[in-house]
């Protein structure tokens, strides 16, 4: 979609930007950038339908996503009885099942992410900017979290609070933070002793405003980068969850808990696979693609 | 099963510097020692206290290493409880262990009743570190290439064919890679044995070093294109970038040792998980590993397994970081541990 | 086990540069075993080749073939003579006069009456912690010796002299031939276990009195066997190498059959099936099973205890449906606990609704629950508990389904990984679960005995009812088989009148067996040694 010519629009445009900029804020600026992005554009745009469908779903499928039909177990993709996408090995709607799984997987996705977005960059953040003994402390807390058994981990939150969908979030997003406090932390380090740091921490600004004025808007780039990785892990680890019992149970089900199942059949039901598949890679290449409209929109530099 | 395991995929490490003040060299290597020194001795309360806590949170867990669908009389219960001194309070079976485990006795494993820890663990490696050391440095070379030319052709086609790639790699899971390989190139193709060890004959491994190079070679890319560009967009490439490809080329050659950075402290931890094997794909292609060990033995209950096992990867992970620190320093000048 | 995976490294690195430059397209060489070879996927690694120590299937495949017990198993499974050639038994059904057959050990020692003796003693030894111990229970003073409660002089075994070994029974125990066949009553050889302690069951130590000797383990990747040249009918073995491949994933294994790597495979899924037959109809081999799928159901439970509302919800599981349309394995649907064809028991009684149609039965459920109170609008809702496996997921579901639809019942799926899930049976934290129970050994009273109140760790619904604890008591101690029969007939139908467990479907043995394997005999029992097997 796109040439050298391209390249120098883009680098056109970095100059223009650079001209203007000093009247916007720093988000109003990289949302013009980010809207200029095509991939990202487009991805946005695909996500948004995705997630309508999984809004929607009850009303865009003939069949509940519970409904056992006897008489069409395992079938392919059949058009005359509404099954779009085949069914599954129980007779359910594969169709519906796929954009019930899109509403749990798309909300772990985010909201696993995003806890563990949150933790890891204020943890790291913090853990970098403070040096020293504090660093490391904190770094070899991280170090012991990692080295625990996991499963463990998840058997236990669900002996003490029971089976609960948002256990799920916990639990993932509690253990993702700990690689995204890494690499924060090592990108503070680098940014700290540059000059604007430097003088901001000289006139007096306090520790809470560096970190989060000047520390972690320079960082973000690796911060996007590792969060698009971060959501494809998410969402396929839930299934191990909802192996050990705590993911989500039947019924209802995940792009993860489908995906697995299919890969089980995938030569005598390859439609069991193909389509959740297709639409977890679907959505992952658009959250890559926004994500790299994100950082190059937040590109301090580019600025 | 399902793909995740109890090492969750690899951690990425960002720079870890260490900027004490000062740069003769003489000091700097000095430093470097007691640096060294000093990270191995903090490695050791941090391994007890890991130790600790697994101890004692594997006992909350409810579900013990006898129970089964052929649940044991509680006369028979009883005996195999006295054996393994799981009949006394879990404190006293705690510092059983610590004591035992001074002596480097890592006990029997509950479930393979043949075996102790240790035999199981070592047999294991062999394995392991084999198909792991050979994926990561597939993964590592392919990853940075394909990464690296990315960066240079950013937003454009080659661009968004290689990261196309990549993202596929990521996201198709192990679990579904791993048997489309082998039904591919072992049954449909049969170029290749569908699964087995064979004494780790060269083919025997093809399929599943690429399986596990994969989502790695994925994710090294994508770490290396995003650093790529930054150095990219760093103020003295930018000046030369009007001059086209090759020199930029030539300029990226110099930088990229400081761009690689993300990559390496990556590899820390991606070494450490990597290499200890992976139950998907020791299970998919029946490689007599270690990785299986790590979900297996927490699925069993076998307690001193699953304390063998952490106790093992603790310390990977613990010299992995070390070393990914000290390796900073050569790369790097201006990172020099305590320089 | 074998260290010695290091020294292929160099060569792999140059191997694998090669295979990456896409210029290994040699074809898979599978013919690179001998012709006397047989290879099994096994699903699963043996937790131990000491018979001691075996509690599974997948081991007893291996172990079977290494040993040989006072009486071990026929091609078709039925019981026959094996390292006793002769035996008696009193009249009172209750002192076994063994006359063993003139044998050695695979390095050259006999075996000897005292060899089973010393076997006997180790396994229910309380400090060996066999965990099959009970099985031997029968044997007098085995159960007081393995409960600590006596010393080893209490075992009524006596070996009269080098080649007559002479077993008491605590009662008559008419499937006793049968359970001597089983890997708890194999010998061990005690001189090897003295020199070598616990290391006696690894390659280079072992040595077994079988059709074939351990020739290497190497845990996870494989186990070899050699056929034993001094075995008493080694003239008839053809075999003369068995390798074990101890991989779980039956898709995985699935692969290996169809490219020529493995000639059985043990088990496979049944959503399989389609494919199979279709493709390789000729290696698909499915025969009923001694086995019982069933759900408890938790007696102390508030709704449960209602014997209407467990009759209702046994009534309604539509096992046509389940058996034909969802697990399409010709699993048998069950209107019995014990599976048909069980020893010599005859037919099994029957629920008495069994000649309802399904439309007759949902109404007569339904009459049931509303006399207990229910009605569609106002139905309990049920837990039903279930370990994570595929199958059990989709029966699960279907039953869920058919409670629905049928009675409104609101069905809570709650599945855990197997640990936790027996250990809520065993603590009865559940409503409806999901169990199983594979014989082990020929014998009604192997299921029966799950619903005897004193079965304190497998009586999950913890069923107590006088009567029927009565009945199996005076079974146990029958020694007319025909009386014995009535006894447990009689407390079959008691179980299944009171509905503790609502039993699901009988299970069938799945294998895939290349038809160039001769000598296969599909049975009841799933047994298949490898001395009647040969390669073609």
């Amino acid at each position: 979609m796109s040439n050298a010519l391209n390249m120098n629009d883009k680098l056109a445009s970095f100059n223009d930007d650079s001209a203007e900029v000093a009247g916007r804020s720093l988000w109003q600026d990289a949302r013009i950038r980010l809207m200029r992005n095509k991939a990202a554009v487009v991805s946005m745009v695909i996500l948004s339908i995705i997630t309508l469908m999984a809004i929607l779903a009850p009303w865009l499928s003939a069949h509940p996503f519970d409904e056992v039909y006897w008489d069409f177990i395992q079938v392919p993709p059949n058009f005359a009885e509404g099954f779009w996408f085949g069914t599954d090995e129980n007779g359910r709607d594969l169709f519906v099942r796929t954009l019930y799984g899109a509403r749990v997987s798309l909300m772990v996705g985010l909201v696993a992410t995003t806890v563990s977005l949150v933790i890891g960059v204020v943890y790291g953040a913090v853990a970098g900017y403070m040096g020293g003994r504090v660093d490391n402390l904190m770094m070899r807390f991280v170090d012991i979290l990692y080295s625990l058994p996991f499963m463990f981990f998840v058997i236990i939150l669900m002996v003490i609070f029971g089976r609960n969908i948002y256990l799920i979030f916990v639990a993932l997003g509690a253990v993702e933070w700990l690689t995204m406090a890494r690499i924060v932390r090592g990108q503070t380090l680098a940014v700290k002793k540059k000059e604007f740091v430097e003088a901001a921490h000289a006139s007096g600004v306090s520790t809470t405003k560096i970190i989060f004025r000047h520390i972690i808007p320079n960082i973000l780039g690796p911060v996007i980068v590792y969060m698009t990785l971060t959501i494809p892990q998410v969402i396929l680890t839930e299934s191990f969850l909802s192996f050990l019992g705590l993911g989500v149970q039947e019924p209802l089900t995940s792009w993860g808990v489908l995906i697995s199942e299919g890969s089980k059949v995938m030569e005598s039901a390859p439609w069991m696979l193909a389509f959740p598949a297709t639409f977890l890679a679907l959505t992952l290449f658009c959250f890559n693609f926004i994500g790299d409209g994100l950082r190059d929109a937040l590109d301090p530099k580019d600025r | 099963m399902a793909g995740a395991s109890s090492k969750l995929s690899c951690a990425t490490d960002g720079h870890e510097t260490y900027n004490e003040e000062g740069s003769q060299k003489e000091r700097a290597n000095s430093s470097m020692f007691s640096y060294i020194l000093k990270r191995l001795l903090t490695a050791i309360p941090t391994l007890f206290i890991i130790i600790t806590i697994a101890f004692f949170m594997m006992r909350i867990a409810p579900g013990g290493p006898f129970d089964q669908e052929r649940q044991l009389p509680p006369e028979i219960e009883a005996n195999i409880l006295k054996a393994y001194d799981l009949d006394k309070p879990v404190y006293e079976q705690y510092f059983i262990y610590i004591s035992k485990l001074l002596q480097f006795d890592f006990g029997p494993s509950y479930k393979f009743r043949d075996f102790s820890v240790t035999e199981l663990i070592l047999s294991g490696l062999p394995a392991s570190f084999q198909i792991g050391g050979l994926s990561i440095l597939l993964a590592t070379f392919i990853g940075i290439g394909l990464g690296t030319l990315a960066a240079l052709y950013q937003n454009q086609k080659t661009d968004y064919a290689i990261m196309g790639v990549a993202m596929t790699g990521i996201a198709i899971p192990n679990f579904v890679a791993a048997p489309i390989l082998s039904l591919v190139f072992g049954v449909y193709l049969a170029w290749l044995p569908v699964a087995g060890w064979g004494d780790g004959a060269a083919r025997n491994l093809v399929l599943p070093v690429i399986s596990l190079a994969l989502p790695q070679i994925a994710y090294i890319a994508r770490l290396t294109r995003g650093s790529m560009i930054e150095v990219l967009h760093s103020n003295y490439i930018r000046t030369a970038r009007a001059k086209g490809i090759r020199e930029r080329l030539v300029v990226v050659r110099h930088g990229i040792k400081g761009a690689l950075l993300p990559v390496v402290s990556y590899l820390g931890p991606a070494v450490a998980a990597v290499t200890t094997g992976s139950v998907v794909i020791e299970s998919i292609y029946d490689i007599p590993g270690v990785g299986r060990y790590f979900v297996n033995a927490a699925l069993n209950r076998d307690y001193p397994l699953v304390m063998g096992v952490v106790i093992f990867y603790a310390t990977l992970i613990l010299m992995m970081n070390l070393i990914v620190d000290v390796i900073y320093s050569f790369l790097d000048p201006k990172l020099r541990v305590g320089a | 086990m074998k260290i010695k995976h290091f020294k292929n490294l160099k060569a792999s690195l140059l191997a694998i540069s090669v295979a990456f430059s896409g210029a290994m397209l040699t074809t898979a060489d599978n013919d690179a075993y001998a012709a006397g070879t047989l290879r099994i996927g096994n699903m699963g690694e043996p937790a131990s080749l000491d018979p001691h120590f075996v509690s599974g299937t997948w081991e007893s495949g291996i172990v079977g073939n290494l040993f040989l017990g006072l009486t071990t198993e026929a091609a078709d499974g039925s019981i026959i003579p094996g390292a006793a050639k002769s035996w008696t038994v009193s009249d009172d059904g209750l002192v076994y006069t063994f006359s063993l057959r003139d044998h050695t050990w695979s390095d050259g020692k006999p075996v000897t009456a005292q060899d089973f003796k010393l076997a006997l003693q180790r396994i229910l030894k309380p400090e060996t912690a066999a965990g099959y111990a009970s099985l031997l229970y029968t044997i007098k003073g085995a159960e007081q010796y393995n409960t600590g409660k006596a010393g080893a002089d209490a075992l009524a075994v006596e070996a009269i002299d080098e080649k007559t070994l002479e077993i008491t029974l605590s009662g008559p125990a008419p499937y006793f031939i049968a359970q001597l066949s089983h890997y708890t009553a194999y010998p061990v050889p005690a001189h090897k276990i003295e020199e070598l302690g616990k290391n006696w069951a690894k390659d280079g130590n072992m040595v077994s009195n079988g059709a074939f000797t351990l020739s290497e383990w190497t845990p996870n990747a494989q186990i070899r066997l050699e056929k034993n040249p001094r075995f008493y009918d080694a003239e008839n073995v053809s075999l003369d190498e068995l390798v074990f491949y101890p991989q779980e994933d039956r898709s995985a294994v699935l692969k290996r059959v169809r490219a020529g790597e493995v000639d059985i495979q043990t088990d496979f899924a049944s959503s399989d099936l389609k494919w199979l037959e279709k493709n390789m109809p000729d290696y698909v081999r499915i025969a009923p099973y001694l086995g019982v799928y069933y759900y408890p159901l938790n007696l102390d439970d508030e709704v449960l205890k209602d014997i209407r509302v467990r009759e209702a919800l046994a009534m309604t599981i539509d096992r046509k449906i389940l058996t034909e349309k969802v697990l399409k394995t010709g699993e048998i649907a069950a209107y019995s606990f014990v599976p048909p064809g069980t020893g010599d028991y005859g037919s099994s009684p029957e629920v008495s609704w069994k000649n309802m149609t399904q439309k007759e039965r949902v109404a007569e459920a339904q009459k049931l629950m509303a006399a207990a109170g229910y009605d569609k609008s106002n139905a309990p809702t049920i837990k039903l508990s279930y370990n994570t496996s595929e199958n059990h997921k989709k029966v699960a579901i279907a039953v869920a389904a058919m409670w629905k639809k049928a009675l409104g019942v609101k069905t809570e799926l709650f599945n855990t990984e197997v640990k936790v899930h027996y250990d809520n049976l065993k603590v009865r934290d559940f409503q409806a679960a999901r169990a199983g129970w594979i014989a082990d050994y020929n014998d009604p009273q192997n299921f029966l005995s799950l619903m005897e109140s004193r079965n304190t760790s497998q009586n999950y619904a913890n069923f107590n009812d006088d009567q029927y604890n009565e009945l199996m008591r005076k079974a146990e101690l029958e020694a007319d088989p025909v009386k014995r029969n009535e006894y447990m007939r009689q407390a079959e139908v008691i179980a299944l009148t009171e509905v503790p467990n609502i039993p699901i479907y009988h299970y069938v043995s799945k294998n895939l067996v290349n038809p160039k394997v001769v000598g296969w005999v599909d049975n009841a029992s799933d047994i298949h040694r490898a001395r009647y097997l040969s390669v073609k």
